[in-house]
């Protein structure tokens, strides 16, 4: 017989060991399914490698997937650090893009407009997260209620948009008129869509990491987040920083978008985003809520979106498979992390 | 004569945590009918000791015998089968359910359905016996806190107990709850009943137990045959291996006002409101506030500690005006604050020492300049009072939470002492501290006093207050009903303020 017992301390390795097990773990589970479609699961998790990290060009369009979700894994991730439950990152991320979009129709200078795309889009992001939190922090409303169903408020919102005033007068498809050309994101390697976006996607994950670690603001989130109470004993406005917290996570979704119509579609339509907000849920609990961690998980969940559709073509599995791994991943990352509070023990039979 | 066979029997019980040997060798047993005292400082192992017996921990090395029998105890629900029932610190409830629902949480009831009539002829029976009465059909958070223990005790019989542990039961009690909880106890023992009585609290461990057990650094250190005789200098000594002197308070020497209250009153926010308190504190002087719980201590200590705007009134620290009410305002004019509640209030558990130790002060130029952090200042200022104060841990990035409560009073008092405070505002300063641990506080105050500050102790153990306070004020539903020289309060005279009768002075 087994049972879990309370660990009085975790070693160190464990914050690395967590995450790497949980997705063998996720690997080994998902396995069965493969076999299940009829594919060899050596030969489906080859073609999904090859396809997303095998070579050059695999590896940039995997980084091209990958930047959104650091940015709604950051979202996220500085978002539970303080315990506010964004699960908005979605609808964030469209209201940056429709932002970022309409701003990037407007002829201007290149660098001027990419500028102002990322402000509008982070703004728009900012302004939807504020809605959850200030709903949280006046009247006590859940915020996971709250954000996650503001998604479905966006996401029509944003079907209405292009359905009605941005419709494609000339061929009739609901997608907006697409950004001027000097304000698409330059690509940095020819040949490939790897844009500046991508860039700056992995230069906000250690930025977040010093604000979280190295600033008051973040010293303030991380209080906040683990004992409200004593932090407001302790002097700290914790309304305040709810909505600081808010503000920058909604911001960093946002920013998801604006990559996505700066550097990927140059416009907006309805599967803009194949659902990144949720997927930064996955993220920032792999990378167990650490900036740093954002980026290898992000990669990871890219890689087996990218891996997915080739293995489909190559074995006939479902692409679906893809969606599996991301919702399994995540439970084994939840019951991963009840290992840093609980060991298991080896007992006798019981009498 | 003969002594009657064990209820139960531990024998040579060991168990190590890593390298720290929570439990070694130890021996206890409790005949039927016995209260047996089991007693050491924390972190001498009687928690490990009675997770092993409530089969939260299985032991390393060791038996446990019930009449005679070896048992195996690997689960609660063993516990609870072999006739043992333990009631915690924190009690198990469900707050929203009724008092009689709670007790049939987990018993099977007739074809699925649960047995009301039988719980409520139960309930009422144990009631009769011990004098433990509940309104059944109550919600559970409409209990005091008294009633919520008294179910717990219940709710152990309830399921058959021959033996019940109670882990510091007087902790959360006022001192009339005592004495019911101790009648209760002692019919219970009448009728063949064992009970291990876990406590600092050596007043009362010799009151209630038949016998005792004293464990230090995880062995037994000695056994008392007879408490009622023994004196707690004697237990004591057994308890901290040495002579314990409590502190000697030499005559004060106040000065000027450091802190003054002049008409405070607030709303009836949470708890009781403050109406028309005045107070003034001087420098070198230790003023005690005493109260039954609930009379406004908490309102109090939220205005001076500057988490609370009050309504109406002035308040004044070391001759400036406090205008804002807010915590960095009130340490900026110099004034130390010690929350009641440890673990919810003063610290973050989840994260490390350091980072609870610099909390009230992170955005002063100690800890941070310009928004960012000073992370080799923050350790420094940790490492340093770690060694200042021996506050026993790794080191300062150890989780606050691993801490014992002594060490983690300790640390609220270095966080606070660093800043050589003017004044010093305190609550419950040593509630579940044992004795080593409570002495040491109480000697730190006695320094601050010495050094010109002022002290505000707000207590409900009337004796501390006696012993460390010049000055004691009462408080009676929201006011002070009257301020009494220390060297003229009786615990009978305070006892008659704290229910609202004048005080003279």
């Amino acid at each position: 017989m087994f049972r879990l017992e309370v660990r009085t301390s975790t070693p160190a390795w464990f914050n690395l060991a967590l995450p790497l097990l949980a997705i063998g773990a996720t690997l080994v589970l998902c396995s069965g399914l493969i076999a299940l479609a009829g594919a060899g699961v050596i030969e489906a998790y080859g073609v999904m490698f090859t396809a997303s990290l095998g070579d050059s060009y695999a590896i940039t369009e995997t980084m091209v997937r990958a930047a959104p979700m650091i940015f709604t894994g950051l979202a996220v991730a500085v978002a539970f650090r303080a315990k506010f439950w964004n699960i908005g990152a979605e609808g964030q991320l469209l209201a940056g893009a429709v932002a970022s979009c309409f701003v990037g129709a407007i002829p201007m200078p290149g660098p001027l407009a990419m500028v102002l795309m990322a402000v509008a889009g982070a703004a728009a992001g900012a302004a939807v997260a504020l809605v959850p939190a200030t709903l949280r922090v006046k009247f006590k409303v859940d915020d996971v209620v709250s954000s996650l169903l503001l998604n479905s408020v966006i996401y029509y919102a944003l079907m209405a948009l292009i359905e009605g005033p941005w419709k494609d007068s000339f061929s009739g498809y609901p997608i907006s008129p697409p950004i001027e050309d000097s304000a698409n994101f330059p690509v940095l390697l020819e040949g490939t869509r790897l844009h500046l976006g991508v860039v700056v996607a992995l230069i906000a994950a250690p930025l977040i990491w010093f604000l979280i670690v190295r600033t008051t603001l973040g010293f303030r989130i991380r209080v906040t987040g683990e004992n409200p109470e004593a932090a407001r004993y302790g002097g700290i406005h914790v309304e305040r920083v709810l909505i600081s917290t808010a503000l920058l996570s909604g911001a960093l979704a946002g920013l998801a978008g604006v990559g996505e119509v700066g550097g990927v579609h140059f416009q907006v339509m309805s599967d803009i985003s194949p659902g990144y907000g949720y997927s930064g849920i996955v993220v920032a609990m792999l990378a167990r809520l650490n900036p740093l961690g954002v980026v290898p998980a992000a990669i990871f969940l890219a890689a087996v979106m990218t891996g997915a559709e080739a293995m489909s073509r190559a074995t006939g599995v479902p692409a679906f498979l893809s969606d599996v791994i991301q919702g399994t991943a995540l439970l084994a990352m939840l019951v991963a992390l009840l290992f840093t509070a609980y060991r298991i023990r080896r007992v006798g039979a019981a009498r | 004569m003969p002594l009657p066979a064990p209820l139960i029997e531990m024998r040579g019980i060991t168990k190590s945590f890593g390298a720290v040997k929570a439990n070694e060798a130890v021996d206890v047993s409790v005949a039927p009918g016995e209260i047996l005292g089991l007693l050491g400082e924390n972190g001498a192992g009687k928690t490990t000791l009675m997770n092993v017996l409530f089969g939260a921990y299985a032991p390393d090395a060791g038996e446990i015998l019930i009449q005679g029998q070896k048992v195996r105890i690997s689960s609660s629900a063993d516990a609870l089968a072999a006739g043992i029932g333990m009631v915690h610190q924190h009690f198990h409830l469900a707050p929203r359910l009724t008092v009689l629902e709670n007790l049939l949480i987990g018993i099977p009831g007739k074809a699925g359905r649960i047995d009301r009539a039988g719980g409520l002829a139960r309930l009422a029976e144990i009631g009769r016996q011990h004098g433990l009465t509940l309104e059944p059909d109550l919600p559970v958070s409409a209990l005091s806190v008294g009633e919520q223990q008294r179910l717990e005790i219940v709710k152990a019989l309830f399921r058959g107990a021959r033996l019940l542990i109670l882990d510091e039961p007087t902790a959360v009690l006022a001192p009339s709850e005592v004495d019911g909880l101790f009648s209760a106890l002692r019919s219970m023992a009448a009728q063949g009943l064992g009970i291990i009585f876990i406590s600092h609290k050596l007043n009362e461990v010799r009151a209630l137990t038949h016998r005792c057990t004293v464990l230090r650094h995880g062995r037994v250190a000695g056994r008392v045959d007879d408490p009622a005789n023994t004196t707690s200098a004697a237990m004591a000594q057994l308890m901290c291996g040495h002579e314990i002197v409590p502190p000697a308070r030499g005559p004060s020497t106040p000065g000027a006002d450091v802190l003054t209250l002049n008409g405070i009153s607030t709303s009836r926010h949470s708890g009781t409101a403050l109406r028309d308190v005045s107070l003034a504190v001087r420098a070198g002087e230790i003023l005690g506030i005493a109260g039954v719980s609930g009379n406004g201590q908490r309102a109090l200590a939220e205005v001076i500690s500057g988490t609370r705007v009050p309504d109406v009134g002035q308040m004044t620290i070391a001759g400036k005006k406090v205008t804002r009410f807010s915590p960095p305002e009130v340490q900026a004019l110099g004034l130390g604050r010690i929350p009641e509640d440890r673990m919810t209030t003063g610290l973050v558990t989840n994260l490390p020492l350091a980072d609870s130790m610099v909390l009230p002060r992170i955005g002063t130029a100690a800890f941070s300049s310009r928004g960012l952090l000073k992370p080799d200042a923050i350790r420094a200022f940790a490492e340093a009072q770690i060694k200042a104060y021996d506050i026993r841990c790794p080191g300062p990035m150890t989780r606050a939470g691993a801490l014992s409560g002594g060490n983690l009073q300790k640390a609220l008092l270095a966080r606070e002492l660093a800043f050589d405070p003017k004044v010093l505002i305190v609550s419950q300063p040593t509630r579940g501290l044992d004795i080593g641990a409570a002495r040491f506080i109480h000697e730190k105050f006695l320094d601050m006093r010495a050094k010109g500050c002022g002290i505000v102790v707000i207590g409900e153990d009337l004796e501390e207050l006696l012993v460390l306070c010049d000055r004691i004020a009462v408080m009676y539903e929201g006011r002070i009903v009257g301020t009494l020289d220390s060297a003229d309060a009786t615990i009978a005279r305070l006892g008659l303020m704290m229910t609202g009768a004048e005080g003279h002075s």
